[in-house]
């Protein structure tokens, strides 16, 4: 218990509250050969991201080096060590929707928003992602906000859809 | 008003319901969800195998049943050997859908052949080619189908664990397959002793971390380990030392849909379907600039003409067909005059593409093709996975040359230097990912070579895509008047009044591309 006030003093977001989900998650999947990444998405699930104090927690939780969860971590792109905005914008940057158009949408997302993709606004309305393929090219060009699909976007409609998200 | 109702206002307005008309088709397109087969004119160009049970209900395992379902299981565990499975899968002639078209009965028989009391049977659902969609739909509509084949493959080779490799962005497809397996498992046909044959087979998914080229069969083996999923040289090959070093069957998913109606059919029936080399059907995701989006599935040999302009029905009006995109970043494009081209491996290879594993994205004449290839340069380079110096450096040096080409700087010798990075990076990468890399900047300058020239010495888009190397001003005898840019300018840039051409202010332009898209006379440069 000792640990888990420390790491809340670290890390605001790591309550006790959310330990105690990850420490479910942990030991339901302890000893399972190769359970670091199915641990890491649950777990990513619950806090919204990977804090590097939560990393070091669960390296030593389910006896693996830190730098070991460290590298599988920025590895995958489904992970993301910082905190993400309280909607994510995704926009589909497969071949099927830059062919029709999704680099311009991107374009005008940036430079609306005033963000890079992979950024945060700053008042933490918005994450920009970019995506490779959601499996929906037959809708293209695709955005994706929170978890409802938008197909068929223009510049100006994808900057539309957005301004319903608070 | 009405006596000024000139000609010219009248195309306007033509001009100005078709746009709307389009954009009542594109709204439709937003509510209807991936467009199904019936949809599809002339059906009878394709012939359905792997897509033969859409619109069941795919988390009803009973509606699977009905359909034959679990009877070529039955069949292969009760009534059929391991060699038997195995010969009838070789009569077959299946090759690997996932891209290498590497035959599986061959494949199954080495994991046979391997010694090992623990096997496992992998199945690769992480469908990486970024616009491509077929494993997506098969995984939906008919889950019960893979484990069917998995099944199957478990007993030929003597495996009783078997991993479904689903990648994180396909959620619907990882529910649906959670519930065929809880539903397989408790009618018996999973688990311990499947039809009272004494054989054991238990299923679990795992879901992917969003990398692309942990679709390679040693990253993915890697990735289901818990470390990064990095490839590593073969041999020794999964089928002596796969997962956890221990023999290892991987398939693709539109591979195993095709096993149970092998066997219950016969390999004989499957052989056929296509052609010499390559039997039975594929199925492919036709998107881009053409009519009719969504899955096709034809017999192999059928050419791409048939798919593109019979069943995909062309191009839509006033779009020019370009070129077809075969195999996603290891593929390459295929020009017009080859669009009589069967597909088929050896024939599609022969044209400077690859099968791959089924997306087919049709591009008309507003896609710049050196573009494309900077596109597809930026994945491969952006999902190299670093191990190795050819594919790390090297994609990253092919990137900077085509994007300083569409940015205008282009010099003479970038081509000839583009080449030779392809050909050393083709020869020198450790995995399928590198070695294939190049395939887009080689086929887009067998076939486009002149669009390379044109940017680079003419400092010239000829499709109009590259913002760099466009004026951003209007060609007064080609505009027609009609204000649609003006219309749709974000920044207010264009002034234009009725019957009069439209003008661009430079200062204010954020080269955002929307006027050159949409203007319908093709008059802004
Ligand atoms: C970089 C890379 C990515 C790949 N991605 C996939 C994929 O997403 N899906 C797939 O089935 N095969 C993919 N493959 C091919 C697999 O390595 C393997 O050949 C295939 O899954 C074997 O199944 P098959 O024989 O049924 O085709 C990829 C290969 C490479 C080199
Ligand atoms: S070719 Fe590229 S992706 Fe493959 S092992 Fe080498 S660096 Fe990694
Ligand atoms: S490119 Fe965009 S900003 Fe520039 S004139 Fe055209 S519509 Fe306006
Ligand atoms: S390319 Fe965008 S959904 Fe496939």
């Amino acid at each position: 218990m000792q640990q888990l006030q420390n790491l809340e003093a670290l890390n605001p977001d790591l309550t006790a509250e959310v330990m105690a989900q990850v420490d479910e998650i942990i030991d339901r999947n302890k000893g399972k050969p190769g359970c670091l990444i199915p641990v890491l998405e649950e777990c990513q699930g619950v806090v919204d991201y990977l804090p590097m104090e939560l990393l070091e927690y669960i390296g030593s939780r389910l006896n693996i080096p830190g730098s070991t969860v460290y590298g599988v971590v920025t590895f995958y792109s489904f992970f993301t060590m910082v905190p993400k905005g309280r909607h994510t914008i995704k926009v589909c940057m497969g071949t099927a929707c830059y062919v029709r158009g999704i680099g311009e949408v991107q374009n005008r997302l940036q430079s609306k928003l005033n963000v890079e993709v992979g950024g945060t606004t700053e008042d933490r309305r918005f994450t920009l992602e970019a995506v490779r393929c959601l499996g929906a090219c037959g809708l293209a060009p695709v955005m994706v906000v929170d978890k409802v699909t938008h197909g068929g976007v223009s510049p100006d409609s994808a900057l539309k859809i957005i301004e319903k998200y608070e | 008003m009405s006596e000024n109702n000139s000609k010219a206002e009248e195309k306007t307005e033509e001009i100005a319901e078709e746009k709307v008309e389009e954009k009542e088709q594109e709204k439709q397109k937003e509510e209807k969800v991936i467009p199904y087969l019936e949809d599809v004119p002339f059906f009878g160009f394709q012939k359905l195998i792997v897509l033969k049970n859409k619109g069941i209900d795919p988390e009803l395992i009973d509606e699977y049943i009905a359909q034959d379902g679990y009877q070529a299981a039955a069949k292969a565990l009760l009534e059929m050997t391991q060699e038997e499975i195995i010969a009838e899968m070789k009569t077959s002639g299946l090759r690997g859908r996932g891209g290498a078209g590497f035959p599986t009965g061959l494949k199954w028989e080495f994991a046979n052949k391997s010694e090992g009391d623990i096997k496992y049977v992998l199945c690769n659902a992480d469908e990486g080619d970024p616009g491509a969609f077929m494993d997506r739909s098969v995984l939906e509509a008919d889950p019960h189908a893979i484990l069917e084949g998995m099944i199957i493959a478990a007993k030929a080779v003597g495996a009783h664990q078997g991993y479904i490799y689903c990648r994180a962005e396909y959620p619907l497809a990882i529910k649906r397959l959670n519930i065929a397996i809880s539903q397989a498992t408790e009618y018996g046909l999973l688990g311990n002793d499947i039809f009272g044959s004494g054989f054991d087979f238990h299923l679990e998914i795992y879901q992917g971390a969003g990398a692309f080229v942990c679709g390679e069969e040693t990253a993915l083996m890697h990735s289901i380990e818990g470390k990064r999923g990095m490839p590593r040289p073969r041999p020794p090959f999964p089928a002596h030392q796969g997962l956890w070093k221990k023999p290892t069957v991987l398939n693709n998913v539109e591979t195993y849909a095709n096993v149970p109606q092998i066997i219950l059919n016969g390999g004989k029936w499957y052989a056929g379907i296509g052609t010499e080399t390559s039997k039975g059907t594929k199925v492919f995701a036709l998107t881009g600039t053409v009519k009719n989006i969504g899955l096709v599935e034809v017999p192999m040999g059928t050419t791409l003409r048939t798919i593109i302009f019979d069943i995909g029905g062309g191009v839509p009006k006033k779009k020019k067909f370009k070129a077809v995109q075969l195999g996603g970043p290891s593929g390459g494009c295929i020009s017009e005059a080859f669009i009589d081209t069967p597909v088929d491996y050896e024939s599609i290879a022969k044209v400077g593409a690859i099968m791959g594993s089924g997306g087919m994205i049709v591009m008309d004449n507003q896609t710049c093709m050196v573009d494309m290839a900077r596109f597809f340069m930026d994945f491969v380079q952006d999902e190299s996975c670093g191990k190795c110096t050819p594919c790390r450096e090297g994609t990253r040096r092919m990137l900077q040359i085509l994007e300083k080409i569409t940015r205008g700087e282009g010099e003479s010798g970038d081509i000839e230097t583009l080449e030779e990075l392809s050909e050393v990076i083709k020869d020198a990468a450790l995995c399928g990912l590198g070695q294939t890399g190049p395939n887009p900047v080689l086929s887009t300058l067998q076939y486009f070579r002149d669009e390379y020239e044109a940017h680079i010495f003419e400092k010239r888009c000829p499709a109009k895509r590259c913002p760099a190397l466009l004026e951003f001003e209007v060609d007064e005898e080609k505009c027609i008047k009609c204000g649609i840019c003006f219309k749709q300018c974000p920044t207010e840039a264009i002034t234009w009044e009725k019957k009069q051409p439209a003008h661009i202010d430079k200062e204010k332009c954020i080269k955002c591309m929307t006027c050159i898209t949409n203007c319908p006379s093709d008059a802004i440069f």
